[in-house]
């Protein structure tokens, strides 16, 4: 009987082996603990794509030294950064065994104490990408380092980032408090520390009361506020947050954001946010990266990638816009529905007489009357007719909806194309109703050109 | 919200449940888990169904469930009431059967041996048949639940439609007669078989497997390893892999994911598993006979003898009884423990 169980004893622990590694493919995550060594190598001279972790060698501590290569011309010291990602790849086989770029040579540099934010629409890379700084993902190609400590190669649970998950992902069987202390237990911190911090963190957010209950007794909102506990607990030097507020409604959304700033400003720790949410990504970022195909297609801050997109899919995504086509007729000087538009960007960067965008926000328009303009524009240069210094289209409306705060209304222009613009209250309302002619202002430091 | 995966039900819904009959009463009594709040259930609102008044349309009334109601206390607790009934009467002066005349013989017999002249000395060979029985099943069990755990954890990682093919897999030997299979196993490991031919072929020369102890317990854990396997992947696959996720990103190795997290929501399956593998291996009759040759006897056997070659009917129905209550006051105590677990937890929360 003796032998009979010895035997089935070893049969069962190299199952569970078997069934193990099985649990960590499922996780993506295959080649973790094969690398781990890896990692413990003195960081390399200028990182560029071609170096591998096993060609790369130490050499001596210059400045240089610590420079992430992001693209071909530009590094940054990555001492100085909180997070760098430097031309980091990951393909993913799909369905159709078709090769996707999920990360497609992505390069940034995240500051310390930064609430930086990848906003995007699904399936853009963003979240693979902060799975892999997270270590439950493996890339194929590239480098993380937060500060001067290479992370890429080391298992998740020896990265110092913490995640909070977009489910949340709190353990059923544990209660508040011995969730918050788990993470802090795989530390083996002493008992007395651990309650220390956990309480601390319960304070943090505001769920002091709340430690004995169980995660399944709590609202949406608070447990939330768990994760982000559970996960701040460990004091980590980056803190990612997977879509976190996607689960919550609307007011309890409005309410963490700014819970989570306030956080954010507490703690100091950089925060790394994902969201599919422009409105929430304008609202909460020190900086906002947009990703578009597996890659970031701008960096920059709210008020950049507000007012300045370096392109359509950027101006597209953020908010609502216009876009008219437009031609280049000189460095600052395009020519759209007939009007000629002298615009603030520099435009030399586009061929003369290449068909263009011009995007313009709906709230940076001015509506008016017909007659008013014709009036005001007939001293007017060579930039077409103008009022009060803005270039001016004719158009007739087709359309007004209420909106709350304020009024959105539809103009067909000259050449066929549509402009939706914003009314503020009060609202005029002989300029609102269908097929009423209008006219239409712009700054020219409010127009953008991008490419068509 | 959250899922609670201990709240997932014991068998999948192509689980062939009925093919064990004699398991399915302890399953249900078993504690299902600590920490599924207790409330849930009684908070809901009943509906009063009573005769006369109207009842929501798609809904039976309850009187048409009084002859199911019937016919299924009778074929449960009916030959129950016989078999106890058996163990309190007298064995006729020829043959098997009984006497009705009242008598506690059958189980003085389990315990006391009477000699040529009236004297009862204690006789501990009865005892020494449930201590096998007991320890052999509890080996089925051990082993079961240690082979089930990879297996179902496997199981449930693997996608959708592999998990039902592996699922009806699993309960394929339900599709056949325990006896059958059991003569499938004496095959393999009869002198002759292909273990034998592979062990003569390398040089080992001819094992003796079958007629041994060991080859009543493969019968045994091979008879009881679905019975481990259903219930465990049942709890596994209402299991959220993003928590192991969360646990790695906590700092938890990969052996404390497995301890802390997995196997704690394996935890319900497990308790039912060693429910169905405990208590009918202790109870089983087969395996001995076919496969251990008689050599040992379990309480199966022994209650089987009684009937037949030694003709004592209400020794065998004692032993029976005494089987129940065992199994009854075991599930009880586990009932009770686990509602005070739950309540435990209902209080700390």
């Amino acid at each position: 009987m003796a032998s009979a169980t010895a035997g089935a004893k070893g049969a069962m622990f190299r199952v569970a082996r078997a069934v193990r590694s099985g649990l960590v493919s499922a996780f993506g995550a295959p080649s973790i603990v094969a690398h781990a060594a890896a990692s413990r190598k003195p960081p390399t001279a200028i990182l560029n794509a071609t170096s591998t972790p096993a060609l790369t060698t130490a050499t001596a501590t210059a400045p240089t030294n610590a420079t992430v290569r992001l693209t071909r011309d530009a590094a940054v010291d990555r001492r100085e950064a909180g997070l760098t990602v430097g031309r980091a790849r990951k393909t993913f086989i799909s369905a159709e065994d078709k090769e996707v770029k999920a990360i497609d040579d992505v390069s940034l540099a995240v500051n310390a104490g930064e609430f930086f934010i990848m906003l995007g629409p699904s399936g853009c890379g963003k979240t693979t990408l902060l799975r892999s700084i997270a270590g439950l993902e493996t890339l194929d190609a590239g480098e993380i380092y937060i500060g001067d400590q290479r992370i890429d190669n080391l298992p998740p649970y020896e990265r110092p980032v913490n995640t909070v998950f977009q489910s949340y992902a709190l353990f059923p069987h544990m209660t508040v408090a011995e969730n918050i202390a788990f993470g802090l237990e795989m530390e083996k911190k002493p008992k007395k520390q651990i309650d220390a911090t956990v309480a601390e963190m319960l304070d943090l957010v505001h769920l002091s009361e709340f430690g004995r209950r169980r995660p399944s007794q709590l609202s949406g909102g608070q447990q939330q506020r768990v994760a982000l506990a559970r996960a701040l607990a460990k004091k980590p030097k980056v803190l990612l947050l997977d879509e976190s507020l996607s689960a919550l409604d609307f007011k309890l959304r409005r309410q963490m954001q700014t819970e989570l700033k306030r956080i954010q400003r507490e703690t100091g720790i950089t925060f790394i946010f994902v969201t599919h949410d422009q409105e929430e990504a304008l609202s909460m970022g020190d900086r906002i990266a947009v990703f578009h195909n597996g890659r970031p297609e701008q960096i920059g801050t709210p008020e950049q990638i507000y007012d300045e997109p370096v392109d359509r899919f950027v101006a597209d995504f953020i908010g609502d816009i216009n876009f008219i086509d437009a031609r280049i007729t000189g460095p600052r000087e395009i020519e759209t529905a007939g009007v000629r538009l002298a615009v603030a960007q520099d435009l030399s960067g586009f061929a003369t007489g290449k068909g263009v965008s011009a995007a313009i926000r709906p709230e940076r328009i001015t509506l008016m009357p017909r007659g008013k303009a014709d009036g005001a524009g007939a001293g007017a240069g060579a930039a077409g007719p103008t009022f009060d210094g803005k270039p001016v289209f004719d158009g007739t409306v087709t359309e007004s909806m209420f909106m709350g705060f304020d009024m959105r209304v539809h103009v067909r222009l000259a050449t066929g194309e549509t402009v939706m613009t914003r009314l503020a209250p009060p609202f005029d309302a002989s300029l609102i109703a269908p097929g009423t002619p209008v006219s239409l202002g712009v700054e020219s430091d409010h127009i953008r050109v991008v490419e068509r | 919200m959250t899922r609670v995966p201990e709240e997932s039900t014991i068998f999948p819904s192509s689980t062939p449940s009925s093919a064990a009959p004699s398991a399915s009463t302890p399953s249900t009594s078993m504690p299902r888990h600590g920490s599924a709040p207790a409330p849930r259930g009684s908070a809901r609102p009943r509906r009063k169904i009573g005769l006369g008044r109207k009842v929501k349309p798609g809904l039976l009334h309850r009187v048409w469930a009084v002859p199911s109601i019937i016919l299924g206390l009778l074929f449960t607790l009916g030959p129950i009431c016989v078999i106890v009934a058996f163990s309190f009467m007298s064995r006729p002066d020829v043959g098997g059967g009984v006497k009705f005349a009242f008598s506690t013989e059958g189980y003085r017999k389990l315990l006391f041996r009477e000699d040529f002249f009236g004297n009862s000395y204690f006789d501990p060979r009865y005892l020494e048949v449930f201590w096998t029985s007991l320890w052999m099943a509890l080996v089925t069990t051990a082993v079961c639940i240690a082979l089930a755990f990879p297996i179902a954890l496997w199981i449930s990682m693997r996608t959708e439609r592999t998990q039902r093919i592996l699922v009806l897999l699993v309960t394929i030997p339900f599709w056949t007669n325990l006896i059958v299979r059991t003569y499938a196993w004496m095959l393999i490991l009869n002198d002759n078989g292909p273990i034998n031919a592979f062990a003569t072929a390398f040089g080992f020369g001819t094992q003796h497997m079958l007629y041994t102890t060991g080859a009543s317990l493969i019968g045994l854990i091979y008879t009881f390893l679905p019975f481990a396997i259903l219930p465990m992947y049942s709890a596994l696959s209402g299991f959220d892999f993003r928590l192991a996720e969360a646990a790695y990103d906590l700092g938890a190795t990969k052996g404390v994911v497995l301890r802390r997290i997995i196997l704690r929501a394996a935890r319900p399956g497990i308790l039912s598993g060693i429910a169905l593998c405990l208590i009918p291996a202790f109870g089983s009759y087969v395996q001995p006979v076919l496969l251990g040759g008689g050599r040992v006897l379990m309480v199966g056997n022994l209650i089987s003898s009684q009937f037949s070659e030694a003709r004592n009917w209400p020794f065998g129905a004692a032993i029976s009884t005494v089987i129940l209550v065992i199994t009854l006051l075991a599930a009880l105590v586990a009932s009770v423990m686990g509602n005070r677990s739950a309540r435990k937890a209902g209080e700390s929360a």
